[in-house]
């Protein structure tokens, strides 16, 4: 079991009404900003499950505009996403989806644009307490959770990737706490996930990247 | 330093003689990575926003999304201070406040979650109650603060403090729990004392259902938080008069969880049953009729 903290059961410091639905929503969404990286013009949230029965009494769809626009959980301006995003010029759009059930009832499906041919689909699940995890990127199925610094990996499925990957990191004696991969199928497309306890220093992406069969990175700083 | 049951806690208590506070501080800097001055710091913006959240519906009321509530913290506060209130004003101040998180958290507005969003209005009300009926300075409060995380954090270990697990009782019972534990020790109880209240507070309330009407976290979820706080100054005043009760803390812990699991599916924050359930429940939204 993990560590249960002071600040587990008196915190976190949210914006209301429900730890699931509503900072649950918002952290997803923040995190998969953070993936993205770049300007998002264009975002086109699903609502699943419980979330596509309730987000209105829960604002579920302000919490989600809320992390797109990178409002924390406790921001409050979260209340006020939908003329926020207005200003900002983001377009965005929910899409109700009550008939396809997911593993998880409190599921949102994020697909970020940033007008120039760059997108980013994710998918996330709300797990309780304001806790969440993303469950999918693009195509292919993960499982992380964004509390540790993470660094997202996507390559070629080949030999030899991740031990690049693992060297790179022992070089800078960055130590790793998790390492997994996931992949659509052998030889094809996948993601290496690597979460670490400390910071994951940005110079160590560009030797990362020397590696042939290595796409794209993310990182994302706790 | 760590206690994974109220027998354990109260063992580090006594042989150490220290408050039960003072053990889950000692807890976290030793197993949190984290220094007492973080520890200080964190719990003073906790408590701002706590008592920002206790007071502001009173100034100004808002009416929640779900349309069910906005407004009582302020009406209660005006028929105590016209000096019609019948229960006194620590009880009085706590209806108050408690009414007026819940009014924020519904509002989307900042509050802290204790042990969840719907029962964040019963250690609050309490505890600014306290604050101010008993002239207490904040260095007591955060006291009560660490106290309640202690026994919040062993219902989260050993029971659940989640209403669509094991019910009402496990979210605003276990609030009110950690509430009167607070009060006890920032009175001046012993640890004991403080498990035995915990213990009370908690058997008072066993097999509340979770039944929020619509599915919304609004009613009866603002009352039953004030329930929730007039439960815990119960508790603790009745502990700190000497009265006791037979059952220990682990015990109701574990009875609680128990019944919450034999709850039906209904009563568990499904919005099909009790409150949610009821042809008015209905008539303003529930699962059954969509």
């Amino acid at each position: 079991m993990n560590f249960l903290s002071i600040f587990d059961v008196i915190g976190p410091n949210m914006i209301g009404p429900s730890s699931s639905h509503t900072a649950g929503a918002c952290a997803i969404s923040l995190l998969a900003k953070k993936m993205f990286r770049d300007d998002i013009q264009k975002v086109t949230f699903t609502l699943y499950g419980s979330f596509s029965k309730t987000y209105k009494g829960h604002g579920t769809d302000k919490a989600l505009l809320g992390g797109i626009l990178g409002f924390g959980t406790d921001d409050e301006r979260i209340r006020d996403a939908f003329e926020l995003a207005k200003e900002h010029g983001l377009d965005y759009t929910f899409i109700i989806d009550e008939k396809t059930v997911m593993n998880h009832p409190n599921t949102a499906d994020i697909f970020m644009e940033d007008g120039h041919g760059k997108e980013l689909f994710i998918r996330g699940e709300s797990i309780g307490g304001g806790k969440m995890k993303i469950v999918r990127i693009n195509n292919i199925d993960v499982d992380f959770t964004g509390e540790y610094s993470t660094l997202i990996v996507q390559q070629i499925d080949k030999p030899g990737v991740i031990a690049h990957i693992t060297k790179c990191f022992a070089k800078h004696e960055v130590n790793i706490a998790f390492l997994r991969l996931f992949r659509e199928d052998k030889g094809a497309k996948a993601f290496t996930i690597v979460e670490s306890d400390e910071t994951i220093p940005e110079h160590i992406l560009d030797e990362i990247h020397e590696n042939e069969h290595i796409r794209e990175l993310m990182l994302i700083q706790v | 330093m760590n206690f994974y049951t109220g027998q354990a806690l109260l063992e580090v208590c006594e042989k150490e003689t220290i408050f039960i506070s003072e053990a889950m501080k000692r807890r976290e800097m030793e197993l949190g990575s984290i220094s007492e001055e973080e520890i200080m710091t964190k719990l003073a913006r906790a408590w701002e926003i706590m008592q920002n959240a206790a007071t502001n519906p009173i100034k100004e009321p808002r009416k929640s999304i779900g349309g069910l509530l906005g407004g009582e913290a302020k009406k209660m506060n005006a028929f105590r201070k016209a000096g019609n209130n019948l229960c006194g004003p620590m009880l009085s101040r706590a209806l108050a406040y408690a009414m007026a998180v819940l009014e924020v958290n519904a509002t989307m507005g900042l509050i802290v979650a204790a042990p969840t969003a719907g029962s964040s209005g019963i250690l609050p009300g309490v505890l600014l109650s306290y604050k101010e009926v008993m002239g207490v300075l904040d260095d007591v409060i955060y006291k009560g603060l660490l106290n309640a995380s202690a026994i919040g954090y062993l219902l989260m270990r050993n029971a659940s403090v989640s209403g669509a697990e094991a019910g009402c009782q496990a979210e605003v019972g276990s609030a009110s729990a950690m509430a009167a534990s607070a009060v006890v020790e920032m009175n001046g109880g012993t640890p004991r004392m403080c498990l035995a209240a915990a213990s009370m507070a908690l058997s008072n309330l066993l097999g509340l259902a979770c039944d929020p009407i619509a599915g919304l976290v609004e009613s009866p979820c603002q009352t039953r938080n004030s329930i929730g706080a007039a439960n815990a100054l119960t508790a603790a005043e009745m502990v700190l008069a000497g009265i006791t009760i037979p059952v220990p803390f682990d015990e109701m812990a574990d009875a609680m969880y128990r019944i919450g699991k034999n709850l039906p599916f209904e009563l568990r924050e499904t919005a099909l049953g009790g409150c949610a359930g009821t042809p008015t429940g209905c008539s303003l939204g529930c699962n059954l009729c969509g």
